[in-house]
């Protein structure tokens, strides 16, 4: 008998698996590695934001008011300065960034739940129930998403649940778009005939065969649209018809320094930029995402 | 062709009734409108007697209906707050944002198509990683941020351009700058995508073969397929930016549509906010339309769908 046929070749051995694959391709994208350092550096203030900073985001203190940052000459010890009514800087940004974590988790959960479920249904059912998907959706374009949250939030009252919450009834038609294209996808492929044959209950079908196989794709929709959140949350809050005062948004806090802008322009600039970071950081991990699990790469 | 085109509007006026049907609704959302008019220092017969001028004693469907019929001839009612017509109020506004709107996207497509033909040109190369950077950095920056970085740098520290206002066209120029820049990334996204599509196409290679010159086999042949899906992106982005101008109208003061929505949503004049929900959705279904039907007469592949 021929040995040569069974073991197998020098090749073969020395090809790397698939895990070591995906290692080299996580690790070898700069763009992805860059944003979830940055996201995690920003999540990591966030959580720790009470050991960071020694002021608290609310109190005043009206005798030091906008105080420049140190490295700008101020002469105290407040990192960042202070704002116009003497609170400090440092501490308003780090507690302002649970804010636009807050909005971006909750907003990204809640239009992930519905466009998903919205999408895998018209992707798996196909027929009627795709029409009125399909429908639903074109309706969701057509209306102005800043116009109808900022109205909404303005009747509701502005708190960060009543924000996260409007965002993330509007923010579910990406979601619904891609989950319907790549549920249309695997609904043909073999395996799922295969359950069907064998008398697999359909929610099971969905659960445990549809689902798994769109995640990589929902997750990429789901970073993207946390950075949309963002982005929006502080578009209103900056309207003053989100998140109200005294609550630390970056958006708002934007809006403060707004009027003092043509002499303290560090006041718009700091939380302009951290605010664009963070976003940044969030869409740079997404496509990172999308370029790792789909082969084909970017297009 | 017909079909298409009748289904599609159909298609259109549904879509355009459910929207109306959710803008009204808005009205409900906030409880008893009547009580919100005639604000905290009202006794009971003054609510009581707003109710009936405004006709919200009647079923909400009846109200509806009665809006939606008005609507269609273009009385959206009173402002609370202006006490003249909404339409009029929107008709004097709406020059001003659709100004902004074309100017917008005329930018945008200007700058994109040809940074995304360049890129497509050299993939991978320098410039093409700079414009793949500029699309990423260009949807992370917060539009009112950007606005007001650039209202520090070109009006106040250099003074070229005024800060705030409409009356002159260099009012717009900041205002078309910002709303512009936030249509680019998809635009030069797509026709870099179109173009690396098209050019390793096989007419491509024939006409390269019979000796064409680069720079024809770029624009006359690549482009013209290439530049098809933009136009329906530049459609949906119009519709796109209408909605947007909210923010930057807001900021520059330009009195246009969009600070029109800022101001009545402020001063809770529910009748105006409705009616520009409306007006902006029918721009963006109309844009979305004709886009369709001129993508449909450019690629008959497309009426099938």
């Amino acid at each position: 008998m021929n040995l040569s046929q069974q073991l197998p070749t020098a090749e073969q051995i020395l090809q790397p698996s698939p895990a070591a694959i995906l290692r080299k391709r996580i690790f070898g994208h700069s763009g992805f590695m860059i944003g979830v350092a940055v996201l995690a550096v920003i999540v990591l203030m966030a959580i720790f934001a009470p050991l960071l900073s020694k002021y608290d985001p609310y109190t005043q203190d009206l005798v030091n008011r906008m105080v420049p940052p140190s490295f700008m000459g101020g002469e105290s010890d407040h990192l960042l300065g202070t704002d116009q009514l003497g609170r400090d800087y440092l501490a308003r940004l780090l507690y302002g960034a649970r804010v636009s974590l807050f909005i971006g988790l909750f907003a990204a959960l809640i239009s992930g739940v519905i466009g998903t479920a919205m999408g895998v249904a018209a992707g798996y059912f196909g027929g009627r129930v795709d029409a009125v998907v399909t429908f639903l959706i074109n309706v969701r374009l057509a209306m102005p998403v800043v116009l109808v949250a900022l109205a909404v939030v303005a009747i509701l009252g502005g708190s960060l649940t009543v924000v996260a919450t409007v965002l993330g009834l509007l923010l579910w038609d990406r979601y619904a778009v891609v989950m319907r294209a790549s549920t249309l996808q695997v609904a043909r492929r073999e395996y799922v005939a295969a359950a069907q044959v064998i008398g697999t209950s359909t929610p099971r079908i969905l659960f445990s065969e549809i689902l798994p196989n769109v995640m990589n794709n929902l997750i990429v929709v789901a970073t993207l649209e946390m950075a949309h959140a963002i982005l929006l949350e502080a578009a209103l809050s900056f309207l003053g018809l989100g998140v109200q005062p005294p609550t630390p948004s970056w958006g708002l806090m934007i809006a403060e320094g707004k009027d003092m802008m043509l002499f303290e322009s560090w006041l718009v600039m700091i939380p302009g930029i951290i605010l664009f970071v963070l976003v940044l950081a969030i869409n740079l991990m997404g496509d990172g995402l999308r370029d790792i699990t789909s082969p084909a790469g970017r297009n | 062709m017909l079909g298409f085109i009748l289904k599609r509007l159909g298609l259109a006026l549904l879509v355009a009734l459910t929207v109306s049907f959710i803008s009204f609704s808005l009205l409900y959302l906030s409880g008893d409108p009547a009580t919100a008019i005639a604000g905290e220092s009202a006794n009971a017969q003054d609510v009581q007697a707003i109710r009936e001028l405004y006709g919200f004693d009647r079923p909400m469907l009846v109200q509806y209906f009665d809006w939606l019929w008005n609507a269609l001839r273009f009385d959206f009612g009173q402002s609370y707050y202006f006490k003249l017509p909404v339409a009029d109020l929107i008709a004097d506004r709406l020059g001003v944002t659709m100004r902004l709107g074309l100017a917008a996207i005329s930018f945008a497509l200007i700058v994109a198509i040809p940074l995304g033909v360049v890129a497509a040109m050299r993939p991978n190369s320098l410039i093409d990683k700079l414009a793949l950077f500029l699309s990423v950095a260009g949807q992370a920056m917060p539009s009112f941020w950007f606005a007001l970085v650039l209202i520090s740098v070109f009006s106040i520290k250099l003074g070229l351009v005024p800060a705030s206002g409409s009356t002159s066209w260099r009012h717009f120029i900041l205002p078309t700058v910002v709303l512009g820049y936030y249509a680019m990334p998809a635009i030069m996204r797509l026709t870099r995508a179109g173009m690396l599509e098209v050019l390793s196409s096989d007419y491509i290679r024939t006409a390269r073969a019979k000796g064409a010159s680069e720079g024809r086999v770029m624009f006359r042949h690549a482009l013209r397929n290439a530049i098809i899906p933009v136009v329906s992106l530049a459609a949906v982005q119009m519709g796109f930016m209408l909605g947007g101008s909210i923010v930057v109208e807001s900021i520059f003061a330009l009195h246009g549509a969009g600070f029109l929505a800022w101001e009545s949503i402020s001063r809770n004049d529910l009748p105006t906010v409705q009616a520009l929900i409306l007006v902006f959705s029918m721009f963006y279904i109309v844009f979305t339309l004709l886009a369709d039907i001129v993508n449909a007469w450019l690629d008959p592949r497309m009426r099938a769908a």
